[in-house]
């Protein structure tokens, strides 16, 4: 079968429903394509609160927080292909998918790629060891406790203090197997200090800092896992080694964007974009996690919102940017996003710190925008805004930080 | 009766040549999977059969295996891309060294083959280290998926009235009469007529069982990266120059467009440590780099594995008959695979017909092709539509990175794979990026409703691989 219309959205998380719901509610007709069975992306399997404090103004588990979008998008003609695959997409506009009742295409207007992200795997580490079960990213762990009531271990190590690794200990630890540490490789951690509180210390779970697997061991499942003390050059520290005997190791070492299949735009990993949302190609617009890894699913939803409002605007014609002024890293910056800015339409620009600061000084130059982050890291994403500025000529910006004394 | 020890793709396709006249032949294995022993670790390589030692019986059988391999690829429906290799000569001493290989390939008859000078070269490999002066280019030799080699033999196997078991450890033989007893460490017992041998690592053991002595077998382990397809590194199999011991470290694409930096060669103890370490990693980093700079280690890895070659001191395969009587397929290292349908030719025409003077006749009944349900996004559209309208499955993608469909997973599942590993060799699921992260746990839940095993059953590949222990709460 061919279909035709105004904005396609790949990928219903989040972000994917947010936009779905947005490019509606800007007049667009709207196609949101899902690959698994159901919509939610990572919300399904986040059974924890902390969704939605921003967003909603609630505090709302994952599954809540996807039922609200869910719930609004019924009252609405937008067409929900669940089960679906993107098999291509062409530079002539038209998309290309399969699911149980053949395969199909659609002629679009604009396109919203809203894919997420996938968790990095152990395998891809390079670290040396036996070839074993019982080594699960946090995300499939979790899918198997949460969603399918099977407990894949009686003890585990983490690797990875970010929230996921955090959040996974306390989890694991509830559900009677035996949390035996996290292992950080960096000198602090990853997630946040609220988080390291309360899935941590209030159960005595140890934290190793500086600390990396060096060799995983078993016959055929398991067994044992050997961690090392890591210095500054990332040199292992002779005579640290410790040994946790552990049938399970639970992996939380980044997530990675998805930006399959679309082939012909920019990434670096993730789709490279502006404020607006849109990337290299102007009918291909992104938000979420495919552009780069956000800390919270507020921020997400609301990225989703902007792009399907802008998406819908494009394929109206009603929006068609002039210029676009890049946004540099300057000094200890690690992450920036969007790279670039219609100067016509507000930012929002999320920044993360590429070291812990005490009290950091986060300047956007020549704008003139300066503002003060009290123990700024890395894994907590600073967001700054910015109003749009028709009137200066400006061709760069770049954003810094620095400590104040 | 004729028993076949091992099922590997040496044993699976003597199982295969010898049902093409006999019915009743057994495949006995000992692991709970077929082709995860030798043949799962590996470099995947149809060689070009122009480099081994002139008069040995690697190089008599290795260019026959790899001529063969286009009738094993229709016949059992596998996929064999003869994308070619380059030997490459990176200074002037390796320039003279091209010479040698000429040399060799004429004494082992190998004609298929190509002198390019730097222009030429770098036209087809233009991320070839910039030293590369000339290569020793091979058009024939390419690449194939060996474990589905032995998958799709055992299956032609029972297709044609053969039985294939697996979980059965020959532990002990007592002769009887003319026949021979086999007991397996299952407590079964069964009774042959003629036996062969082909255990891979242990074929010096099981061949001792029988009271013969074959070169002893001693593990040499070649360890691996395996990198994604997100980046294009080359278009065929890259040599450096061979040395006495290895064909070296290579850069090898793989069939479903990934690539294998590898192997490695250090002897080790124990013929069941497939563990990588640290110094072998790096070893491999540091040689491939040297072939393909722009090989990202950072960025671009999906796994890591090791592999044991079945190494003697001969160097050499040992395929003979025992004062027992019987056929010793032993020592099959490189290349191995490449020679694994010459071998199986070798056995039956000649040892089986000529020396043991056993006369034979081809089955009227035979059926050769094995049929294999496509992977369906390499399919045509038109082709794959239909496919969904019989079977709605064949629309589900379930391996995301692989792009394989409920369809071929239930089918490998019906074919009787028990194990998450069985159904990833037979379908490539979770071979991809993420490492089975979004699929694996659907795969479990399928295998579950198929067979109506648990899921604390299910196991990732042999015993004790569990990967639930339990449910969380009962309900
Ligand atoms: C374990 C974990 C815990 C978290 N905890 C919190 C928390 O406590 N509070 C909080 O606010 N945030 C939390 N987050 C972060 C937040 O939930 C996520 O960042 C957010 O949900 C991501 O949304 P997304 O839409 O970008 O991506 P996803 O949720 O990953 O959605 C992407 C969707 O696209 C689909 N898709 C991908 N490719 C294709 C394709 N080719 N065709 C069709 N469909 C496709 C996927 O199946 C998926 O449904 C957590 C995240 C994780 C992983
Ligand atoms: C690192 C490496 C790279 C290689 N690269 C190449 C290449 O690129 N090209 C090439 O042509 N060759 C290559 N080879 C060689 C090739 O892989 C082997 O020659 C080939 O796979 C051997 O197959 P097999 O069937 O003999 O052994 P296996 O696959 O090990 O099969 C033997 C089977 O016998 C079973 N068994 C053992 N003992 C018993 C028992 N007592 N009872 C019942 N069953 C038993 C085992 O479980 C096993 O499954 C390579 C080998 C290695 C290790």
């Amino acid at each position: 079968m061919r279909y035709e219309t105004d904005v396609t959205v790949i990928g219903a998380g989040g972000a994917g429903m947010a936009a779905a719901l947005s490019a509606h509610r800007n007049g667009a007709d709207v196609i949101l394509i899902e690959r698994e069975e159901e919509s939610g992306g990572v919300l399904n399997q986040c059974i924890h609160n902390g969704f939605g404090l921003h967003y909603y103004r609630k505090d709302l588990t994952g599954p809540e927080f996807k039922e609200t979008l869910e719930e609004e998008l019924a009252t609405t003609n937008v067409k929900v292909l669940e089960g679906t695959f993107v098999l291509d997409v062409s530079k002539d506009k038209k998309i290309t998918f399969v699911n149980s009742k053949g395969i199909h295409e659609v002629k679009t207007k604009a396109l919203v790629m809203t894919t997420g992200a996938r968790e990095r795997h152990f395998n891809s580490l390079g670290i040396p060891g036996d070839r074993v079960s019982g080594i699960f990213t946090a995300g499939v762990a979790q899918k198997y406790i949460n969603l399918q009531n099977l407990k894949p271990a009686n003890s585990a190590l983490i690797v990875g203090s970010g929230d996921i690794g955090l959040i996974m200990a306390r989890r694991l630890h509830l559900e009677g197997i035996e949390v035996k540490g996290v292992v950080e490789i960096l000198p602090y951690p990853g997630g946040l200090e609220r988080n390291v509180q309360q899935c941590l210390r209030d159960y005595n779970i140890p934290l190793y800092l500086s600390h990396s697997v060096t060799r995983v061991e078993g016959k055929n499942r398991l067994d044992k896992v050997y961690v090392s003390q890591i210095d500054e050059a990332g040199r292992i520290v002779p005579n640290s080694e410790r040994v946790f005997n552990v049938d399970a190791l639970i992996t939380s070492v980044g997530l990675i964007p998805s930006v399959k299949p679309v082939e012909f735009v920019r990434t670096g990993p993730g789709f490279i974009t502006t404020n607006t949302n849109q990337t290299t190609a102007d009918w291909i617009f992104a938000a979420g996690n495919c552009t780069v890894i956000f800390d919270l699913v507020d921020y997400v939803a609301r990225e989703g919102e902007k792009a399907g409002k802008y998406a819908a605007l494009y394929a109206k014609n009603e929006y068609v940017p002039e210029e676009r002024i890049t946004i540099k890293k300057g000094k200890n910056i690690n992450i920036i996003h969007p790279s670039y800015i219609d100067p016509n339409e507000s930012t929002k620009l999320y920044v993360r710190v590429s070291k812990v600061f005490q009290r950091a000084e986060i300047t956007v130059e020549p704008l003139g925008i300066e503002i003060i982050e009290e123990e700024a890291r890395p894994s907590e994403m600073i967001e700054i805004h910015i109003k749009s500025f028709k009137e200066k000529r400006i061709k760069e910006i770049e954003v810094s930080a620095h400590e104040l004394g | 009766m004729i028993a076949v020890i091992g099922g590997g793709i040496v044993g699976g396709l003597i199982a295969r040549e010898i049902n093409k006249y006999i019915e009743d032949v057994y495949l006995f294995e000992a692991k709970n999977s077929i082709g995860t022993g030798i043949t799962k670790g590996n470099s995947g390589i149809i060689h070009g059969g122009y480099d081994d030692p002139p008069g040995s019986l690697r190089a008599q059988l290795c260019y026959i295996g790899n001529q063969l391999y286009d009738e094993i690829s229709r016949e059992l429906s596998i996929e064999v891309r003869r994308i070619g290799s380059h030997v490459i000569a990176l200074d002037e001493s390796e320039l003279a060294k091209i010479n040698e290989l000429e040399e060799k390939a004429a004494k082992n008859n190998v004609k298929e083959y190509r002198i390019l000078e730097r222009n030429d070269l770098f036209d087809m490999e233009p991320n070839l280290n910039a030293d590369a002066l000339m290569s020793f280019y091979c058009p024939i030799a390419g690449v194939t998926e060996p474990w589905k080699v032995a998958m799709q033999s055992v299956k032609s196997v029972e297709l044609n009235g053969g039985k294939v078991l697996k979980n059965k450890k020959l532990v002990e033989v007592k002769r009887k009469d003319n026949k021979f007893e086999l007991s397996f460490e299952d407590g079964s017992v069964y009774t042959a007529d003629l036996v062969i041998n082909a255990a891979g690592l242990y074929a010096d053991e099981v061949a001792r069982l029988f009271g013969d002595e074959v070169p002893a077998i001693f593990p040499v382990k070649g360890e691996y990266f395996l990198l994604g397809k997100d980046v294009k590194y080359v278009n065929s199999v890259i040599f450096p120059m061979p040395s006495e011991l290895t064909k070296g470290c290579l850069v090898i694409p793989t069939v479903d467009g990934g690539y294998l930096a590898g192997p490695t060669a250090h002897e080790v103890k124990s013929k069941q440590d497939f563990s990588t370490t640290r110094d072998g990693l790096a070893e491999v980093k540091e040689k491939s780099l040297r072939l393909v700079p722009s090989l990202d280690f950072s960025r671009n890895v999906v796994k890591t594995f090791a592999g044991l070659r079945p190494e003697s001191r001969e160097k050499d395969f040992y395929i003979d008959i025992g004062k027992s009587s019987v056929i010793h397929v032993s020592g099959i290292r490189s290349p191995g695979l490449t020679a694994a349908p010459a071998i199986a030719r070798y056995v039956v025409e000649y040892l089986i017909q000529e020396k043991l003077h056993i006369n034979l006749e081809k089955r009227k009944d035979y059926i050769s092709h094995v049929e294999k349900i496509p992977h369906f996004v390499d399919t045509d559209y038109g082709y794959w539509v239909r496919a969904i309208e019989q079977d709605p499955e064949a629309g589900e993608i379930v391996c995301f990175c692989n792009e394989v469909t409920k369809r071929e997973i239930r089918e490998a599942i019906r074919n009787g794979a028990r194990t998450i590993d069985e159904v990833k060799f037979a379908t490539r699921i979770s071979f991809g990026e993420c490492q089975g992260s979004f699929c694996v746990s659907k795969i479990l839940k399928m295998i579950c409703e198929e067979t109506g095993l648990e899921p604390k059953d299910v196991l990732q590949n042999e015993k004790g691989s569990w990967i639930i222990d339990s449910e969380v709460r009962t309900i």
